[in-house]
């Protein structure tokens, strides 16, 4: 088991004929099932035509009616991203992860809007994507670092999600999926929403989860660890020496005002039962002892 | 991205808001020109500069002749103003607003921004205007009253009207404050702000609603649709490093401690931040040069890093995955050769052709201080720094 992607997923390219869109289908589809998985791409003007055998469609709800895949990986330019997710939703997709950096955020207020009452979930935008273990990889993260087992990884962030992959693995820990939820103010699923299905998910025994300072996703979903989750959970969160008022690279990373310090989740957290570190290099340690407790 | 309060204001009139009559002036002549243009017998001189608090760091007179209009602008225009938000060195006054007085009798506050919970635009007002509001909202947040804007909606009258009551607007200047409280949200939505402030709106003795200052941010990854707002962009306010790392396509905020770090990703450099404080130094810089780093990106971030002459350490943290340890190497082995590297330099490498990336930089011949995970990386970049200091 894993949440929200597996080997039987079906999954199309929304932005396949862009370079971006391009190398990482490639790589994702060189990856465990990936042959099998990766099965359409969307461009409205190469609608007829292929990549490496691929087929391109003219929208997300011909692709969906002729391959059979509710999943879609969006690798759209920033302007149209936002109008990519719209169209995704509307063909009624499962699940919509959101590579591109840089959306507007007035544009994902209005899509956001638009998808109230709506069936699909959003992952993104901004994030490295979704990664089942030896089985399927939806995004740029690298899937070689990564194995098969117990642990579920939820980050808001690209990079530091790999170096927690990393430390895991070191300790000899594979993974059940990890989730890039994005660095965005305006996005789709939350900490809270990820931590919810790897509680449910029996293949996960315990769960990272990977904060940054800014907005108050982490206390949410640190006060619903408190309730309801029958797992353990370890966390970090990155920007203890952030100042306040400084964007640090993600839109959502910003200490305003007073709110969302480092300090503070890290605080919350740990009232809520969630061991916490303070030195990004021991996220790892920290689960394992977890795991043994 | 900011702009000075003179061109929030005429953002404003735009958009149907009433403010005071004022005029933008570069010299002390031209300030009194202003004021004769103005008339009226009350003036208020107003320093332009991006941060805030000027009326406590002395940046805000009130002038009551064209002499003391003339001595004032004289006296501020030029000054480096010191406030809260600026740092000890304070920021150099290259422009004024010469505005009309007006007759205050009430100062409310009213602000806008994105709720990340409700993923809406949200309206703050509260009749504690002219304040420090962060104080207000941490000792009696129940001043501050809220409207969370539908989408589909906007600021619906009623909600405007009835938000205007609650900061004390009386009956019959409603109309007006409904007025001003839409074209700010329209203000907001089209010209995609990220932050709007107004502090204070004032209630005048005669019953009108008028901005008396603004401030506004937008959201910098939709400047690409407003041209008329990345033309109001004034680079002496902004940080030159940080300005000049735009440029290379890097994300770089200067800060006040002694190692420079260069990471991929923004979380894995804050963590690397963290790291750092963590071993009881502190970082100089937040630096991501993102996905694609090539070396002439990495040199570039190499040379921005060392024009802060408070540098004394770099720490380079790279998580290979797409991209490459053997690239980033080649990129660091050459820019450590331009810019003829003089402070101690720890690499740390993980991930995607780590090997290659390793014995490059061991081949290189450069004094590099290599590690094997962020914990050591961090500890010894703050050794060398307190090495170098002793």
């Amino acid at each position: 088991m894993s949440i929200l992607i597996d080997r039987n997923t079906r999954v199309m390219t929304q932005g396949i004929t862009g370079k971006t869109g391009q190398f990482h289908t490639r790589m994702g589809r060189e990856y465990a099932n990936g042959g099998t998985c990766y099965v359409a791409g969307v461009n409205p003007k190469k609608a007829g035509e292929s990549f490496e055998s691929i087929p391109i469609f003219g929208s997300v709800a011909e692709a969906r009616k002729q391959t059979g895949a509710t999943v879609s990986v969006i690798y759209v330019p920033p302007p149209f991203a936002a109008a990519a997710i719209d169209e995704a939703v509307e063909a009624e997709l499962d699940l919509v992860i959101c590579i591109t950096e840089g959306i507007p955020v007035r544009d994902m207020i209005r899509t956001k809007y638009r998808m109230q009452g709506k069936k699909t979930h959003l992952v993104g935008p901004n994030c490295p994507g979704v990664i089942t273990p030896d089985e399927i990889k939806i995004g740029i993260m690298p899937g070689h670092i990564h194995k098969k087992g117990p642990i579920g990884v939820v980050s808001r962030s690209g990079t530091l999600t790999y170096e927690a992959v990393g430390q895991l693995m070191d300790l000899g820990l594979g993974q059940s999926s990890c989730v890039g939820i994005g660095g965005d103010p305006v996005n789709g699923l939350k900490h809270i929403d990820v931590l919810q299905l790897f509680n449910d998910d029996p293949q996960t025994e315990a769960v990272i989860m990977v904060g940054e300072i800014g907005g108050s996703d982490e206390e949410d979903a640190a006060q619903w660890v408190k309730a309801n989750m029958k797992k353990p959970v370890v966390g970090f969160i990155a920007g203890v020496t952030a100042p306040p008022g400084k964007r640090m690279g993600h839109a959502g990373a910003i200490i305003s005002g007073g709110k969302g310090t480092a300090q503070e989740k890290l605080a919350v957290m740990e009232s809520c039962g969630i061991k916490v570190t303070r030195n990004p290099a021991e996220m790892g340690k920290l689960l394992k002892s977890a795991l043994k407790a | 991205m900011k702009i000075h309060e003179y061109q929030g204001k005429e953002l404003f009139r735009k958009f149907g808001m009433a403010t005071p009559r004022g005029y933008p002036c570069f010299s002390v002549d031209e300030a009194v020109g202003a004021a004769e243009k103005l008339g009226g017998k009350v003036w208020v001189v107003k320093a332009q500069i991006h941060a805030g608090g000027r009326g406590k760091g002395g940046g805000v007179k009130v002038a009551k002749s064209l002499s003391d209009v003339k001595e004032l602008s004289g006296k501020i225009l030029g000054m480096q103003l010191v406030t809260h938000q600026t740092g000890p060195g304070g920021q150099k006054v290259r422009r004024l607003l010469i505005e009309e007085g007006a007759d205050i009798r009430n100062e409310l506050y009213i602000g806008m921004v994105v709720d990340r919970v409700t993923q809406r635009v949200t309206l703050m007002a509260s009749s504690e205007g002219g304040m420090d509001i962060e104080e207000v909202a941490a000792k009696t947040p129940e001043k501050i009253h809220k409207v969370f804007i539908d989408p589909g909606k906007g600021l619906t009258e009623r909600d405007a009207s009835e938000v205007a009551g609650k900061i004390g607007i009386p009956e019959t200047a409603r109309p007006e404050a409904v007025k001003l409280l839409q074209g700010l949200y329209k203000c907001f939505d089209e010209t995609d702000a990220s932050l709007a402030e107004i502090n204070p709106l004032i209630l005048t003795g005669d019953g009108k609603v008028i901005a008396l200052d603004s401030k506004l941010n937008f959201d910098d990854n939709a400047l690409f649709r407003h041209p008329e707002v990345v033309a109001m962009r004034d680079l002496d306010e902004e940080d030159a490093l940080e300005t000049e790392a735009s440029k290379h396509d890097l994300s770089y905020i200067s800060l006040d401690g002694s190692i420079g770090c260069l990471v991929n990703g923004a979380g894995l450099a804050m963590a690397t931040m963290d790291t750092i404080k963590l071993y009881g130094a502190e970082p100089a810089n937040f630096l991501d040069v993102g996905g694609g780093a090539t070396a002439e990106k990495v040199t570039a971030a190499f040379k921005i890093m060392l024009s802060n002459p408070k540098v004394k350490a770099i720490l380079v943290n790279i998580f290979g995955g797409i991209m490459k340890c053997d690239t980033i190497a080649a990129g660091v082995v050459a820019a450590a050769r331009e810019v003829q590297l003089a402070v101690p330099l720890v690499v740390r490498m993980k991930g995607t052709n780590e090997d290659l990336g390793k014995k490059i930089l061991k081949d290189s011949g450069l004094p590099i201080i290599s590690a094997d995970n962020m914990g050591e990386a961090g500890q010894k970049a703050v050794a060398a720094v307190q090495g170098n200091q002793r």
